[in-house]
């Protein structure tokens, strides 16, 4: 067990931080956060930077654009980044982390060769199309039609909390093409682009009075054959392995930005007096236990995945742990702040949105089924 | 960083794990396997072992639930160059000096509320056997107070410094991997026990007990690991906090798990609960490591 950085990747640490230092200094201002074409320049613009610089895809594979580093590179790029106060991957999120690995893994050459270079130079921009009203934590549930006419797929039906929909160019879609099938069998992967006719995108307003996701109605939208992933009707197969990407590192740069928020509050707590009281110093106590232990997890799983070739099921718990303590510590923020948390202010908002953590990406709930079925080996009920 | 078990520690975990399932070895075969002596230098016929492989081997144990003075023999050798049985105990800031095991021991190492030791012979303490909670580990209060004398080490010298640390951490190991024993327990139970024509662990509401006690232990597990790694106090503090948590809280829903099975002597979870709950209170307590953890902040 070592955690500490071998001479290569203590040199990589290295040239990432001087990078940084140098290179933060000229970003233009963040965006106003409902400001979405600013979003997208803005995030687009970080991505193009560490294009240039060689830090895009890092984890990609070299035949698919990426550098190939192993897991544990990736992890310190993630670290850096998050402790110099880099922006965050942002509306790259689901070309860098669910549609690019799914295409490199599963594309056929022409499609990599379309997809994923725009992706990395930030050129392009992917959204997910995969729950619908009816088929949340029961995705295979899904209705959304495709019918076969010719070299293309019509599409009919409706997705939802679609991230970044205004803004992207394609969207990764799930779509049955099979009715008649098992709900896992009749599934079918598909690239679509965001301006094809029939596709309508309605923002959607989340509790924090911000449109961060949207609805997609689908209209007869024709999807040519072409940009199918794999093959017809094997698509929860292909989506698997985009979903076991996202538990696997995807967190990992908010373990490291709660770690550092639990040390903020703690130093405001100290200057408000608020650190006096007995209960709220040792609830912070046991966030940054919490904190630093679930970033350790992150190191682990990491290590495990780079050993086995694959992201282990390890996510689950991270994802599980990470999610609740993450809203505890808007909790306790809320304690420290006193009255300004009734304020519609920067805390307020982040306890807002972190209200999402234990539903998105899978509720704790379908967490907690993984877990007992598939770590522990519980038998599936009635 | 590679932060995963290398193929030697892997080794060392099966071997006794081997040896500890299904089974109480005696204390002469757990000092044979070398249990106390692994992280005493090879010149002086230990095997020269670290910290990480200590907390692997100590995490056996509390899978197990081991009898007998463990952590202190581990850690007087290691630390102090000494051989022999010792506890460690720290004097509680409520309630009398309780030591485990005392008529067994060689040494008592005592640490003071201003984070000094004092090594003393165990005969040179007056104590009165009382009736322990856990009926494996009795204990024996301390009438009259520590008496002076032994080999003191003030405040922060590095023996002191080092004897808290390892006994906390080592301690966390145990938690751990009786945290671990708590989720087979569990596991083993709802998969055998049939209500309303199924298994219970096929429904949800154990499913998802179960589910938690997992995560509490596997968070525990890694941080008691990196925790070993790194040395840090506040890592160290922290990873007995969550493991007392895993541990104490995984042996409570484990005996919810068995029901009224549960609440009898014959079942044994009781035995998991009442370990959980001593050394809960060993090395450093829950309100000692939250004011390590908030002194860091």
């Amino acid at each position: 067990m070592k955690l500490g950085d071998t001479p290569a990747e203590a040199d990589f640490r290295g040239r990432l931080r001087e990078w940084l230092g140098k290179t933060l200094p000229e970003l233009p201002a963040a965006p106003d956060p409902g400001d979405w074409p600013g979003r997208r320049a803005y995030d687009t613009a970080w991505q193009r930077r560490l294009f240039d610089a060689g830090y895009a895809g890092l984890h990609w594979p070299v035949d698919a654009g990426g550098k190939g580093v192993g897991p544990s590179m990736h992890l310190i790029f993630l670290e850096e980044t998050e402790r110099a106060g880099a922006p965050y991957v942002g509306a790259n999120f689901v070309g860098l982390l669910h549609a690019g690995p799914t295409v490199a893994t599963e594309g056929t050459p022409e499609q990599r060769a379309r997809f994923l270079p725009p992706i990395l130079r930030g050129e392009e921009i992917w959204c997910q199309g995969f729950s619908e009203p009816d088929a949340g934590s029961d995705l295979a549930a899904l209705r959304t039609r495709a019918v076969r006419d010719g070299d293309a797929y019509v599409v009919t039906g409706s997705k939802i909390w679609t991230s970044h929909a205004e803004v992207a160019d394609w969207c990764e879609l799930l779509v049955r093409t099979d009715p008649d099938a098992p709900k896992h069998r009749g599934i079918t992967w598909l690239a679509m682009r965001m301006d094809a006719p029939g596709v309508t995108v309605r923002p959607l307003r989340t509790l924090a009075g911000t449109t961060e996701f949207a609805e997609l109605f689908l209209d007869e939208v024709r999807v040519p054959v072409g940009d199918r992933l794999g093959a017809e009707n094997d698509g929860w197969r292909v989506t698997m392995v985009t979903l076991s990407f996202e538990r696997g590192t995807a967190f990992a740069s908010e373990a490291v930005a709660c770690r550092r928020e639990v040390r903020r509050l703690a130093r405001l707590a100290r200057a408000d007096g608020a650190f006096d009281d007995l209960e709220l110093r040792r609830e912070l106590a046991l966030l940054s236990a919490e904190f630093t232990a679930l970033w350790r997890l992150v190191q682990w799983n990491v290590s495990e995945a780079a050993a086995r070739g694959v992201p282990g099921a390890g996510g689950s718990v991270f994802k599980l742990r990470f999610s609740e303590a993450r809203q505890r510590l808007h909790d306790v923020a809320a304690r420290v702040v006193g009255a300004d948390a009734l304020l519609d202010g920067p805390w307020t908002a982040q306890r807002l949105q972190g209200l999402s953590y234990t539903i998105a990406a899978g509720t704790s709930q379908i967490q907690r089924n993984i877990v007992a079925q598939r770590l522990l080996g519980l038998p599936k009920g009635r | 960083m590679e932060f995963r078990l290398t193929e030697d520690q892997r080794r060392l975990q099966a071997g006794l794990r081997e040896l500890l399932t299904d089974r109480q070895p005696t204390w002469a075969e757990l000092t044979d396997v070398g249990l106390f002596q692994l992280r005493v230098p090879e010149p002086d016929g230990g095997l020269g072992l670290g910290l990480p492989e200590a907390v692997l081997a100590f995490e056996e144990a509390g899978r197990a639930v081991l009898p007998g003075p463990l952590v202190g023999t581990e850690v007087a050798a290691a630390a102090l160059g000494l051989g022999g049985r010792a506890e460690v105990v720290r004097v509680p800031s409520r309630g009398p000096l309780l030591v485990p095991d005392l008529p067994e021991l060689d040494h008592v190492l005592v640490l003071h509320p201003d984070d000094s030791l004092a090594v003393l012979p165990a005969a040179a303490l007056d104590a009165t056997p009382v009736r322990a909670v856990d009926p494996d580990r009795p204990l024996w209060r301390v009438d009259g107070g520590v008496p002076p004398g032994g080999h003191p080490f003030a405040t922060g010298r590095p023996e002191a410094r080092r004897v808290a640390a390892d006994a906390t951490l080592l301690t966390a190991a145990l938690q751990a991997g009786l945290a671990a024993r708590t989720v087979t327990e569990a596991v083993a139970y709802a998969r055998t026990r049939t209500q309303f024509g199924q298994p219970i662990g096929a429904f949800q509401a154990v499913q998802h007990l179960c589910a938690d006690m997992l995560a509490r232990a596997e968070l525990a597990r890694v941080a008691v690991y990196a925790a070993a790694v790194s040395g840090d106090a506040e890592e160290i503090a922290g990873a007995k906090l969550l493991a007392d948590e895993a541990a104490v809280r995984g042996a409570r829903d484990c005996l919810q798990v068995h029901g009224g099975m549960g609440f009898t002597w014959e079942a044994r979870v009781h035995r998991l609960l009442k370990r959980a709950w001593a050394w809960e209170q060993a090395g450093a307590d829950r309100e000692r490591c939250l004011d390590v953890l908030a002194g860091h902040l």
